[in-house]
């Protein structure tokens, strides 16, 4: 047998239970599965809406076409002319959150690519050399992961000043320890698996089989894990920025700030609370639904 | 004890198990399958896996879970049909009449709860016995059993016992409360060839002992030879032969018996003549309603075992599922 | 056992020195600097001297450290910016509030969690497993000071069953030796005041609760799912055991052995979680604490309280891993 005959061997499908055939069946099952197709409706509601906001929204995020309905009483609700009401400003709700749809998928996206991108070096470097390298990391992973995410990343948001650059940086950052920890665990257990095995007797490179074995199969949670963080991601910066630590601007509209800045108002204009809240509750969802059933389909130890 | 001492202490008719799947055909594991055992008696339950041996044994123990499976026919026990006994009335007999031990002694005890607790919930649970009395009692059955210093091992986890130390203990819990009816799955399988022997030994003495009635399940015509009085053996869900062991061993009509018998390594057979293996796998099996399911691999095979399934006749004191049978030592042209 | 203590404690050692590195480049990295970071931008030069003596400002970073590391063992972080009081004194004020609070939750979450948990795998597929599961995918999506909310906008805004805000009356007569105010009307024989702190710790516990509640109930129901189909659990089944004993000895005893690990990691993230749910409910702990601390730039405060906070993570990290022990024999002969 020769080399590229071993190689072909290793990458047929019998040999590599996780490889690329697994992901096109949990893809397929996927595809029926009522419980992900709501999650991917609600994620193209979001995106859809954050892509078009100048087109859909009925206002600017900073016009005030309600200025003068407001008083210090009174904050008009839901309305046929205002559907989501007005804000304690005279903006019209929904623009604000049609607009605040952009940051909340820019955080979520930027903040999750980061982390993952961040996790996987790491993650990759102690898989792959073992030994120090995988102490050295392992060590710094554990010290990250002993501050809870929420502290760590008002903790550096503090540091990098107030802008929205500085949330996707904090939030990235409590990602990586997440995403090195399970790219390091899969890659450990794939090192054992009986096909890398079977390559590295029959002579194939360490970095060859690192490269185009034990990689690509470690893949699958991690993408997985991809998913869930992008839902966390949006809930972490909503909860940032509903502790002031948000954006620079605060015309800007952020579905966390404008929970935050309805707590004098939640009795008399409790609108104000349920439309943010529900916006991020319907992104966030709509992230978990399908991981969490991606993750369900990934993993036989799931199915049932 | 309604019956007589001469009449079957179990008696198994028509059993068949159908597992049903949402949104998938149903499979039927175990089809008509009939037999009987009387106290004292060992009887053995052959074939491969997947031939309806275990599915058999659980629907007998009623262990069967309730949902997506159906049971039919009939299990006779002291006079009662335990498949329309209620299920309260059923865990009565589960562990005091009847026992079970299983195939894999690593997992089948719990990991968390000391092996003494494990034995005395048996006493606990069946002969009303508590504390020092329940332990007591449970030191005495692991030494019955052949496991040392008993005393310490009730205190142990089973991590800390070895593979037949455990199968040991097993049987121990099985025989807790003297059952009428013990049943071994493959209670060897998971155990060193050394382990193996003891293990069936001690089976067949404690049988002996209490005159309790065995159905041995395995895969392994050895353990049959050294063990059962008599012989069931099963493919694809049904008893394709039944005989005495006499019988079988010295003439085997079933071809899948023969087969069976061929691929076991024989003392008396020529040095250096080859094992036979049956050719194919269970998984080439034909739906019995179409005919004979063992006829995709049969080398007696015939057009008349296709089309319609065998029938189970009485042929010279034993039963057999065949339309061309071996030939009997008298046919055999000399 | 001693041995396993002895050694997670020693891992202990390596985290929490990290922690501090991290901690004290981290003060380096504020803007304006660590005095200014710590004094607040109002600081006079003289006291911005005074601070710059006291750290060490002037000296390398290693003698910085040092004297970084002896106050931080001292649990000497300075003064507040806000309050001008040690920061140790208001952690001491705050963090009783924060303690009740997290232990309200932590039980709600595990005797809500667990039993519909198991509940859920038992009715695998039915409408209680399908709310189960939807419930706990919505709790985590749900950010916790939305739920806050809502909880207050209905329960106490609306219906008027609970307080809005606070953690008493502040009208009401009581005397708080401990700080536990529940504890404390207990103690000083003021049931009224014990009373009334609880009705204040209703809502906001619930809302602290919803994320470990949440994943407690997920994790039991694929737990209990994996161990009802484990051999051991069929072991117990064929002793004829009662269904009760099988469920408390067999199936949780080992189901709940991952749920344990789950609950400690939650148990240390319910401080962060804090931080949001004071904020909505003006509960006076160490949670809207540290959310003041963030909108006055009141980094002493900040330093200080992710430093204990994160050393306590730790600790109840080390205490899940040695109750683990305790549980799980296979774990302690290791």
């Amino acid at each position: 047998m020769s080399l590229s005959q071993v190689e072909a061997a290793t990458e047929s499908d019998q040999l590599e239970p996780g490889g690329a055939n697994l992901r096109r069946a949990a893809w397929r099952r996927l595809r029926r599965d009522p419980v992900a197709l709501v999650g991917f409706a609600l994620i193209a509601m979001f995106v859809l809406v954050a892509i078009l906001a100048p087109l859909i929204a009925p206002y600017g995020p900073r016009d005030q076409p309600g200025a003068g309905l407001i008083t210090p009483t009174t904050i008009p609700g839901p309305s046929a002319e205002h559907w989501f009401g007005l804000d304690e400003q005279g903006r019209d709700e929904l623009s604000r959150i049609i607009y605040g749809a952009r940051q909340s998928l820019l955080v979520g996206v930027v903040a999750m690519l980061l982390g993952m991108a961040g996790g996987l070096v790491l993650g990759m470097l102690a898989g792959a050399f073992g030994r120090w390298v995988d102490t050295v990391v392992m060590r710094i992973v554990d010290v990250m992961l002993s501050i809870p995410g929420l502290l760590m990343a008002i903790a550096i948001a503090a540091v990098l000043g107030q802008s929205l650059t500085s949330v996707m940086i904090a939030i990235a950052v409590i990602n990586v320890p997440i995403f090195a920890r399970l790219l390091r665990g899969q890659m450990l257990s794939q090192r054992e698996s009986d096909y890398v095995l079977a390559a590295r007797s029959l002579g194939v490179r360490h970095r060859s089989i690192v490269l185009s074995h034990v990689l690509p199969n470690s893949m699958s949670p991690v993408i997985v894990q991809a998913t869930l963080t992008l839902a966390t991601a949006i809930i972490e910066a909503a909860a940032l920025s509903f502790l002031g630590l948000g954006g620079a601007d605060p015309s800007v509209p952020e579905w966390g700030r404008m929970l935050a800045s309805t707590q004098l108002y939640l009795a008399s204009a409790p609108h104000l609370a349920l439309f943010p809240g529900l916006a991020i509750v319907i992104a966030a969802l709509g992230f978990t639904l399908v991981g969490e059933r991606l993750r369900e389909a990934l993993d036989p130890k799931y199915r049932r | 004890m309604t019956n007589s001492a001469t009449g079957p202490l179990l008696d198994v008719r028509d059993l068949t198990v159908t597992f049903t799947r949402r949104g998938g055909p149903d499979t039927r594991a175990v089809d008509g399958v009939s037999f009987q055992v009387s106290p004292g008696q060992t009887l053995g339950l052959v074939g491969e896996s997947g031939s309806g041996k275990s599915v058999t044994s659980l629907a007998v123990m009623g262990l069967l879970p309730r949902r997506s499976v159906s049971v039919e026919g009939h299990v006779y026990f002291d006079g009662d049909d335990l498949l329309t006994l209620p299920r309260d009335r059923m865990r009565d007999i589960r562990g005091r009449d009847m026992a079970m031990v299983f195939q894999d002694p690593m997992t089948s005890l719990n990991p968390v709860v000391p092996i003494g607790v494990q034995v005395t919930e048996v006493f606990e649970r069946h002969q009303d016995m508590t504390g020092e009395a329940a332990r007591k009692a449970a030191a005495e059955l692991l030494d019955r059993v052949g496991i040392p210093d008993p005393g310490r091992r009730l205190k142990e986890y089973p991590h800390q016992l070895s593979g037949g130390m455990r199968q040991r203990a097993l049987i121990a819990m099985a025989l807790a409360c003297r059952p009428r009816v013990l049943i071994a799955d493959e209670p060897t399988t998971a155990l060193d060839v050394t382990i193996q022997a003891q293990i069936l030994e001690l089976l067949k003495d404690l049988v002996q002992d209490t005159g309790a009635a065995l159905i041995m399940i395995t895969h392994d015509l050895g353990v049959v030879a050294g063990l059962c009085d008599t012989v069931h053996v099963m493919y694809a869900g049904r008893v394709v032969e039944s005989a005495g062991r006499r019988e079988l061993f010295a003439e085997p009509r079933h071809p899948y018996t023969g087969g069976l018998l061929a691929s076991v390594p024989r003392l008396d057979a020529p040095r250096g003549a080859p094992l036979q293996p049956i050719p194919g796998s269970p998984t080439d099996v034909l739906s019995w309603p179409d005919g004979c399911a063992f006829a995709p691999r049969c080398p007696n095979r015939i057009d008349a075992c296709t089309g319609a399934p065998p029938p189970l006749e009485a042929i010279g004191g034993r039963t057999l599922r065949c339309v061309n049978p071996l030939p009997t030592a008298e046919e055999v042209p000399a | 056992m001693l041995k396993f203590v002895v050694r997670r404690l020693l891992l202990l050692g390596p985290i929490l020195l990290g922690l501090s590195v991290l901690l004290f480049f981290w003060v380096r990295a504020l803007p304006g600097g660590p005095a200014v970071a710590l004094l607040g931008e109002r600081a006079t030069p003289e006291s911005l001297a005074r601070v710059e003596q006291l750290y060490g400002l002037d000296q390398p970073w290693y003698v910085q450290y040092s004297k970084f590391l002896t106050r931080a063992v001292q649990l000497d972080f300075g003064n507040s910016t806000q309050t001008n009081r040690p920061v140790t004194e208001e952690m001491a004020r705050t963090f009783p509030a924060t303690f009740e609070l997290a232990v309200a939750a932590l039980l709600l979450a595990v005797a809500v969690g667990i039993p519909l948990g198991y509940l859920a795998a038992r009715h695998y597929g039915r409408w209680l497993d399908n709310l189960s599961v939807t419930g706990s995918l919505l709790g985590v999506a749900i950010p916790v000071f939305f739920l806050a909310y809502i909880l207050k906008y209905v329960f106490a805004v609306r219906l008027g069953w609970f307080p809005t805000q606070g953690r008493q009356d502040p009208r009401m007569d009581a005397d708080h030796p401990t700080g536990l105010y529940v504890l404390d009307g207990i103690l000083t024989g003021n049931l009224e005041a014990s009373w009334d702190a609880v009705m204040h710790l209703v809502l906001p516990a619930f809302a602290l609760a919803s994320i470990p509640l949440a994943i407690i109930v997920r994790i039991t129901r694929a737990s209990v799912l994996d161990v009802v189909h484990e051999d051991y659990v069929r072991t117990a089944e064929a002793k004829g055991l009662w269904e009760r004993t099988i469920t408390r000895r067999h199936v949780l005893r080992n189901a709940l052995l991952p749920v344990v690990t789950v609950v400690g990691l939650q148990a240390g993230l319910l401080f962060s979680g804090a931080i949001l749910t004071e904020t909505v409910f003006a509960f006076d702990g160490v949670g809207r604490f540290v959310a003041e601390a963030i909108s006055n730039r009141d980094y002493a405060v900040l330093q200080g309280f992710i430093l204990v906070i994160a050393a306590l993570y730790v600790l109840i990290n080390l205490a899940v891993d040695v109750s683990y022990g305790l549980i799980d024999p296979r774990v302690r002969v290791k």
